[in-house]
């Protein structure tokens, strides 16, 4: 009885492991470096939104405020490397603790919120952190850190021959975050989230201990995060608030999964490789004008996707053929 | 009379100036199936969201297996060994009904392989594991009820407590409830019931509670209380109100 | 800092206070009347802005003339849009809530590339009114002329809402619409007739804000972005769905912010509304006025 859900778990990671492989070849196939650089970001969109999903998705609780733990993974990796020269290895997992802990402390006065007003204090926490490091100025203000390069190895995380490593590492990361995903997902963290989330009064009535969910749900979501803008920061090499902040990047991180099915293991990895592609082409081929192509395409897309598609477009691959097996 | 499993001391609820319960002393004890019944407003919900642990109440105490639990939430109390089922049902809509009990069973074990066991059994027992793969927003009505009933009992709860669980079924419906029921009570399964309908639940009960106005009316066997004069008054004035 | 300066910031505060509530009761309304939260309002006034802009630029119709043109206009793109997305996205099954939240995020970024396309995101301004560049002197006190009417203006709408509200048979529909959508329905109410009612007036209230705002502010595809935050929080500080609270809380967010920006750089005046709003739902998790 148990063997259609061990298959099908099974089955996801059969799936995985041969997508892993034919991305890791594509840089052998493809050498053009501005596709390349998409393919970084689409990378890391993936994994960032898989890290948002896992808030937002499973658990329910909406955070259009992410930014917040993205830029402190950047600023925490940017300033211990700059200031102290301390390896971006280290400073990316320094930044993932002290964003965990600030979801932890967040966490603590929001997750009391109900529905419109949670997603609004996420927004506005956000965007007071994005103030704050404006006018922080040992943290560079609104002028931002430019990264010096201090050499060319993977200790430093700096590469200036080669983009690949960070293509690799940026594969890697998406992978990582895809296999919590997939661990939590048949676990007693994920069927509490889900159930949290679908109602929580009936959760707290099993025993799902509501708010200890959301907290546990919070911090790994901002952990995954913050290594995401330490990446970011060394690949782009300078940051500023609003290039790593604002609140734009919030809405980044949820809508490759809204596009592929919020709460689904599959729909962020898919919305990323749909959604990235897409804006970058665009916004270089028709939007470079600043006519605004980009916004309208993605925009109408999102709007569509909610309207026709609201489980996202994995629900193409997997429930629809159940559905009309019924 | 053995020791109680459940016993309220003088609780009362008051809602600003109303008074939702008022002085109630009551006991369960193991192997029981209690029915709380009353007329529409007797105070038979706010009391069963007392002991569920929705609310603290706003005076008296609250115990459980000797236990004071008066201010215990929700969740502790569902480790403690109390499950309930809601009148209108709560479930994870969106989850499948396999995964809606195995949330119930993770309070007894981290381990998903026994989990997902445990959920199919249960399922099983309350006659719904044909269904185990559907969404749980895609059941009829009289299966979420079971299911609500499923999920409870993966908690492998002490008492259970069923609010107005088979109401609003078809006789047949409800007639295979009351089956369920008494099959709960013989694995060893205390039961407290709120019922709004006599009829249904008088058969099914070893003793009954009736509240009126927020206060114990009368307590006792269910062929003493369908007989009380003071119960069919209350009834009656009810059904003379609705009507 | 003197007190000359104080009362001058606070006057000041007080005016943009109510154009913010005059900005958010549309959106408090829509809420109240159905639980969605319209993350678009900001390119509703934004358009607003350029639709009074275009009047002014092709027809020299002057922003105080054009308020009901553009407040009408907007009442006709409200309905068309809650007929054309908002119905719809309520329908949603899975993701319930969710839903609705990304698809007005759709269309805001939607609306914005439509602006940047056909108006260029250049940024506008309409150089000569009636009312812009003059300023009043109360008791000392130096008022511009255009926050001064916007803030009359915002108060006779809140009035003129409040007696739609109580006193109208469509107000009475509202009302008794966000009391018991499924009740009303059977009464025989027309729920999606006043759903798109609902956003009309919601969103003709918007251009009513959008028309003055546009004779003192520039006028750009992403001005709607800086207004919709502060409208969020003025519509959440109030408590959701609650018209008086957009009202109270505009006024608040006025104060708070020009007080905030006497004592912190300018910069970091939002910091200031942020911070109260936050403490505002910590404390009350449903806002000052929401019900519990």
């Amino acid at each position: 009885m148990n063997n259609s859900f061990a298959l099908r778990r099974r089955n996801d990671l059969i799936m995985a492991a041969v997508l892993t492989a034919a991305a890791a070849c594509m840089p052998f196939l493809v050498k053009d470096v501005y596709v390349q650089n998409i393919m970084v970001l689409t990378l890391m969109y993936a994994a960032l939104s898989q890290s948002w999903n896992i808030l937002s998705g499973y658990c329910g609780q909406i955070s259009l405020g992410h930014a917040l733990y993205f830029g402190l993974g950047a600023y925490t990796t940017a300033l211990l490397f700059t200031k102290f020269g301390v390896v971006p290895w280290v400073g990316m997992i320094a930044g993932g603790l002290i964003s965990a802990m600030i979801a932890l402390a967040l966490g603590y006065p929001t997750f009391r919120l109900g529905g419109h007003y949670f997603v609004i204090a996420t927004i506005v926490i956000a965007e007071i952190g994005l103030l704050l490091f404006h006018n922080w100025d040992w943290a560079g203000a609104a002028l931002g850190i430019d990264i010096p390069v201090r050499g060319d190895s993977w200790l430093k995380f700096q590469f200036t021959r080669s983009k690949l490593p960070y293509f690799y590492f940026a594969l890697a990361f998406c992978v990582v975050a895809w296999l919590i995903t997939w661990w939590l997902e048949d676990s007693k963290w994920g069927y509490w989230w889900r159930a949290v989330k679908d109602n929580p009064e009936a959760a707290q009535s099993l025993g799902v201990v509501v708010f200890n969910s959301k907290m546990g749900a919070a911090a790994v979501s901002a952990f995954l995060t913050a290594i995401g803008g330490a990446f970011y920061a060394m690949f782009v090499s300078y940051i500023d608030p609003d290039s790593v902040m604002s609140f734009q990047f919030s809405l980044l991180m949820a809508l490759p999964a809204v596009l592929g099915g919020i709460g689904t293991l599959w729909g962020p990895v898919l919305g990323a490789a749909i959604l990235i592609p897409l804006t970058e082409v665009t916004r270089s081929f028709i939007g470079g004008s600043g006519r605004g192509v980009d916004l309208i395409l993605y925009g109408a897309l999102i709007v569509a996707i909610s309207l026709a598609r609201p489980e996202g477009l994995v629900g193409l691959f997997s429930r629809r053929k159940k559905e009309t097996a019924r | 009379m053995s020791v109680p499993l459940l016993e309220t001391r003088g609780v009362w609820q008051r809602f600003g100036g109303l008074i939702a319960n008022s002085d109630i002393s009551m006991s369960v004890v193991p192997g029981e199936i209690v029915g709380l019944i009353g007329p529409n407003g007797a105070g038979k919900s706010t009391l069963f969201n007392l002991i569920a642990g929705v609310l603290p109440p706003t005076q008296g105490t609250i115990w459980f297996n000797g236990e004071d639990v008066t201010r215990m939430p929700a969740a502790e109390r569902c480790q403690r060994g109390i499950a309930r089922t809601f009148q209108v049902v709560k479930s994870f809509e969106t989850m499948t009904v396999i995964d809606n009990v195995i949330v119930g069973a993770l309070i007894r074990t981290t381990v998903m392989r026994e989990a997902r066991r445990k959920a199919h059994e249960v399922l099983d027992f309350c006659g719904i594991a044909h269904r185990a793969d559907k969404l749980a927003r895609d059941l009829i009505p009289s299966e979420k009820r079971r299911l609500e009933v499923a999920r409870a009992l993966a908690t492998e709860p002490k008492l259970l407590l069923l609010d107005e669980c088979l109401t609003g079924l078809t006789p047949i419906e409800a007639q295979t409830g009351v089956e369920l029921v008494r099959k709960v009570r013989a694995t060893g399964v205390t039961v407290l019931m709120v019922e709004h309908v006599m009829e249904i639940v008088m058969p099914l009960v070893d003793r009954a509670i009736v509240l009126d106005l927020g206060k114990v009316l009368v307590e006792g066997k269910p062929t003493d209380i369908v007989r009380d004069p003071r119960v069919i008054k209350a009834y009656l004035g009810d059904r003379h109100a609705v009507g | 800092m003197t007190t000359q300066t104080i009362v001058q910031s606070l006057a000041s505060g007080l005016l943009m206070g109510l154009l913010y509530g005059l900005i958010a009761v549309g959106l408090a309304l829509i809420f109240g009347l159905m639980d969605v939260t319209n993350f678009a309002h900001g390119e509703f006034l934004m358009l607003a802005m350029y639709v009074t802009f275009f009047l002014f630029a092709f027809f020299a119709i002057d922003p105080l003339l054009a308020m009901p043109l553009v407040a009408a206009a907007l009442f006709a793109f409200g309905a068309v849009i809650y007929l054309l997305v908002v119905r719809f996205a309520m329908r949603a099954k899975t993701n319930v809530g969710m839903v609705q939240i990304f698809a007005t995020f759709g269309l805001a970024i939607l609306l914005r590339g439509l602006a940047q396309f056909f108006f260029t995101p250049d940024y506008r301004s309409i150089p000569t009114s009636w009312l812009g560049g003059k300023t009043v002197s109360v008791f000392g006190v130096f008022l511009p002329v255009p926050q001064l009417v916007g803030a009359l203006v915002a108060v006779a709408a809140f009035g003129a809402l409040y007696f739609f509200i109580k006193k109208t048979d469509f107000g009475r529909a509202l009302e008794a619409t966000r009391e018991d959508a499924g009740a009303v329905a059977l009464v025989g109410i027309d729920k999606n007739r006043v759903f798109a009612l609902g956003w009309g007036l919601g969103s003709a209230l918007v251009g009513l804000a959008g028309a003055i705002m546009a004779s003192f502010f520039y006028i750009y595809p992403d001005v709607g972005a800086s207004f919709a935050l502060i409208a969020y929080v003025t519509v959440a500080l109030g408590g959701f769905g609650s018209v008086f609270g957009a009202f109270a809380g505009g006024i608040i967010v006025g104060l708070v912010e020009a007080s905030t920006a006497l004592i912190l750089p300018p910069s970091l005046k939002s910091v200031g509304i942020y911070a109260v709003y936050l403490l505002v739902v910590f404390i009350r998790p449903r806002g000052l006025f929401g019900s519990i």
